[in-house]
């Protein structure tokens, strides 16, 4: 069922999601942005309409309620564990069309890629609902059009939010509101009911092409090669991406008798040093053009040899964040080039062998 | 012939007695270093029209026009009225060329407008600071800075200030990556270090620089919503005895900076050798004549430093003595 409502309207509403719900939602963080007055949004709590930063994409991606950056497992001391409590209180996730496509990335590694349920993701995952935020249009360096994912998936939301200007020139918001629970919620403060259909992007500036096939000789490509001199090795790439799902462990001792410690999950990125490394001192990937290329064929690539669909879901987080101004749809774009001109040139060495035989 | 022409009177107006006899240069002084493109525009075409087609940096970050005739200032004066009205500057007579002072002008590197490392507005600063003590016939340099780095050469001024944030740590945000340890190596004073995969700062040792809060990927570090200072005092150069400014506060706010300054004057009032040429003298050098505690008690007066500020209770200047001993080692 959809509804319009007055922006006080759309503010009450949100207080009473306030009331039954932790809401996590993208939040404009003055003055915490890299350099000096520049600011960042990032996710957290917050309990009103007015906190959440509705209109500009996260720089980090809603994920961090689901795989914190870091995250105490267990405890132990002599032969004894103890797992913290975690906070199972409900949460409802403000976020955009590519983030609930990111969604099922993370739901596959974490709940679908072995034998078992990842216990600790399970635990947050079961108490987390999702309201999408509309994309009324494209956002810097987005190019979910191309991955496919600027469209909710059917059903991954419960409520949904669109800012339009009313008949009568006021704000408006529109909600979309599948979930009979929160429309409950949402029908006594609505000015009327209406069919929603929640706003998505149908065009980005940047558009990418993906290589339906990445020959092995691409390993050898010198595309990779310019990132050894640009990449400064940080991960912002990567803990910024919403499907990024890679961690590490730490074992923390905190006595002197190395008795007492806690287990630590935390983010890790393929991109900084030491993430291949492994007992003996060995280390497969050395060079950050190395690491670049196992990036990038990770995201549009191997994913989907394993799972039958790309990892990336184009929301460009990446590219706006890169200090060094690394482009990662121009990567991708590079990668596609290089693969056509791999396959050309194996035609051409073919039909040459076939013309003289 | 040449003109009558007081040329005290002429220099207080920032036209300077050129040695060329008959001829004389304008400066134009740019508090804070940011003048605007048309200001600039204006400044080339007097020295297209009246001096000789160049123009002089200099190094306190004004304009120097060349090759002025002494009889032509008049009519610079007037093509200078607009560009004085644009520098916001305390100066309410216009008509007659650029006042200018014994107060020099006050320098600022591009700080945090521009400088990824710059931690505060370096030409605001040097803007309200100018508002405050110009124009003064003292002789006071006064500098602003964004970082550590000290681009601007603060350490040359009587008053040096130095940008500085307090980074403020979130061990939630932190995965270890230690790229905060690695720049504040490489770039600042390692005053960092990973501890059971948590960062721990050396409160004592930290410059407050800021460069972990630029490299840390996942906004762990940020910076304090308050901006703070280092300030150095007493730098200078010259023939006696030149040396380089030294700590004297730090994490200390604006506005007491702005009346530690104002206060350094009646301080110099007091004790100055009127003697010295001109009337002026490096404050520098009547510290060294009435001691550090005294300077201390005239340019803390009615100040309120936060609570975090740190006050050195003794500075040490060195620096050669050319007035005592010109021998090289
Ligand atoms: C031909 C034999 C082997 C090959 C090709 C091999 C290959 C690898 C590779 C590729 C990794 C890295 C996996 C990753 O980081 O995701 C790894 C890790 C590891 N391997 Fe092997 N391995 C071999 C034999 C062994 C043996 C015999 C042992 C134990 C006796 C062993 C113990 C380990 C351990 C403990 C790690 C994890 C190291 C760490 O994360 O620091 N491996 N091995
Ligand atoms: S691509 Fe950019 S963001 Fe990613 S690791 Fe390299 S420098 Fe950092
Ligand atoms: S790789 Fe970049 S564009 Fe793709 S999902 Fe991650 S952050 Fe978004
Ligand atoms: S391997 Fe790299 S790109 Fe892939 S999920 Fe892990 S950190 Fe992200
Ligand atoms: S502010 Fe500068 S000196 Fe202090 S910890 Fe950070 S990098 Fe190091
Ligand atoms: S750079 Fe940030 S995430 Fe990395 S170790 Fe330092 S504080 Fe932690």
């Amino acid at each position: 069922m959809g509804y319009a409502l007055g922006m006080d309207g759309f503010r009450e509403v949100v207080g009473a999601l306030a009331g039954q719900y932790r809401l996590w939602a993208p939040v404009l963080k003055v003055g915490e942005g890299r350099f000096t007055d520049t600011d960042v949004v990032r996710y957290d709590f917050v309990t009103s309409a007015d906190e959440i930063e509705w209109h500009t994409r996260s720089d980090y991606a809603f994920k961090e309620i689901l795989t914190p950056l870091s995250q105490t497992l267990f405890y132990f001391t002599d032969g004894q564990t103890t797992v913290p409590p975690a906070d199972t209180r409900d949460v409802l996730v403000f976020l955009r069309a590519c983030d609930l496509c990111a969604l099922r990335r993370l739901d596959q590694v974490y709940q679908q890629s072995g034998p078992r349920s990842d216990w600790f993701y399970d635990r947050i995952r079961d108490h987390v609902r999702f309201a999408l935020i509309g994309c009324p249009e494209s956002q810097e360096d987005c190019f979910c059009v191309s991955m496919g994912s600027n469209v909710a998936p059917a059903g991954s939301y419960d409520l949904s939010v669109d800012f339009v200007a009313g008949t009568d020139g006021e704000p408006q918001v529109l909600m979309d509101v599948p979930a009979a629970d929160l429309a409950a919620l949402v029908a006594p403060r609505a000015t009327a009911e209406r069919d929603v259909e929640p706003a998505h992007v149908t065009e980005n500036e940047t558009k990418v092409t993906v290589p339906a096939e990445v020959p092995n000789s691409i390993y050898k490509s010198d595309i990779w090669a310019e990132y050894n001199a640009r990449c400064i090795e940080c991960g912002r790439c990567n803990f910024v991406c919403p499907t990024c799902t890679c961690y590490t462990m730490q074992d923390v001792f905190y006595t002197d008798n190395g008795k007492v410690g806690e287990r630590r999950r935390v983010a890790a990125s393929c991109m900084v040093d030491g993430y291949t490394n492994v007992a003996g001192g060995g280390q497969y990937r050395r060079t950050a053009g190395d690491r670049m290329r196992f990036k990038v064929l990770h995201k549009v690539y191997d994913f989907r040899r394993r799972f039958g669909y790309d990892m990336c879901v184009g929301c460009g987080r990446c590219t706006t964040v890169c200090p060094e101004y690394i482009n990662f749809a121009a990567a991708v774009n590079k990668l596609a080039d290089a693969c056509a001109a791999e396959a050309a040139a194996a035609t051409a060495t073919k039909e040459g062998a076939g013309a003289n035989a | 012939m040449t003109q009558d022409i007081n040329v005290k009177a002429l220099k207080k107006n920032a036209f300077r007695q050129s040695k060329v006899r008959g001829e004389t240069a304008s400066r134009v002084r740019v508090p804070g270093g940011l003048v605007r493109a048309e200001d600039m525009v204006r400044i080339a075409q007097i020295a297209e029209d009246f001096g000789n087609g160049e123009l002089f940096l200099t190094n306190r970050q004004g304009v120097e026009i060349p090759g002025i005739k002494l009889e032509d200032m008049p009519k610079v004066q007037e093509r200078l009225k607009p560009i004085i009205e644009h520098a916001h500057i305390n100066q309410e007579d216009t008509d007659h060329g650029y006042m200018a002072s014994g107060t020099r002008n006050i320098v600022a590197c591009p700080g945090k407008r521009l400088c990824p490392f710059g931690c505060y507005d370096t030409t605001a600063f040097a803007q309200r600071m100018d508002q405050a003590i110009f124009p003064n016939n003292r002789h006071v340099k006064v500098a602003f800075t964004g970082c550590s780095n000290d681009c601007a050469h603060v350490a040359l001024n009587d008053f040096g200030i130095i940008g500085m944030t307090e980074p403020q740590y979130d061990p939630n945000r932190c995965v270890a990556c230690g790229a905060c340890v690695k720049y504040c190596q490489s770039r600042s004073v390692s005053a960092l270090k990973l501890v059971n995969d948590k960062v721990v700062r050396d409160e004592n040792k930290c410059i407050g620089c800021g460069v972990c809060v630029v490299y840390c990927p996942t906004r762990a570090w940020t910076r304090s919503k308050e901006h703070y200072f280092r300030v150095k005092i007493m730098g200078r150069t010259g023939k006696q005895n030149p040396r380089l400014a030294q700590d004297w506060l730090r994490w200390v706010d604006e506005d007491s900076i702005v009346k530690i300054v104002q206060n350094t004057y009646a301080y110099i009032d007091e004790y100055i050798d009127e003697s010295k040429p001109e009337g002026k003298e490096h404050i520098g050098y009547i510290v060294d004549r009435t001691g550090f505690e005294e300077f201390c008690k005239w340019a803390l007066k009615d100040v309120e430093l936060g609570p975090k500020t740190q006050v050195a209770k003794r500075v040490y200047w060195d620096g050669k003595r050319y007035d005592r001993e010109n021998e090289l080692v």
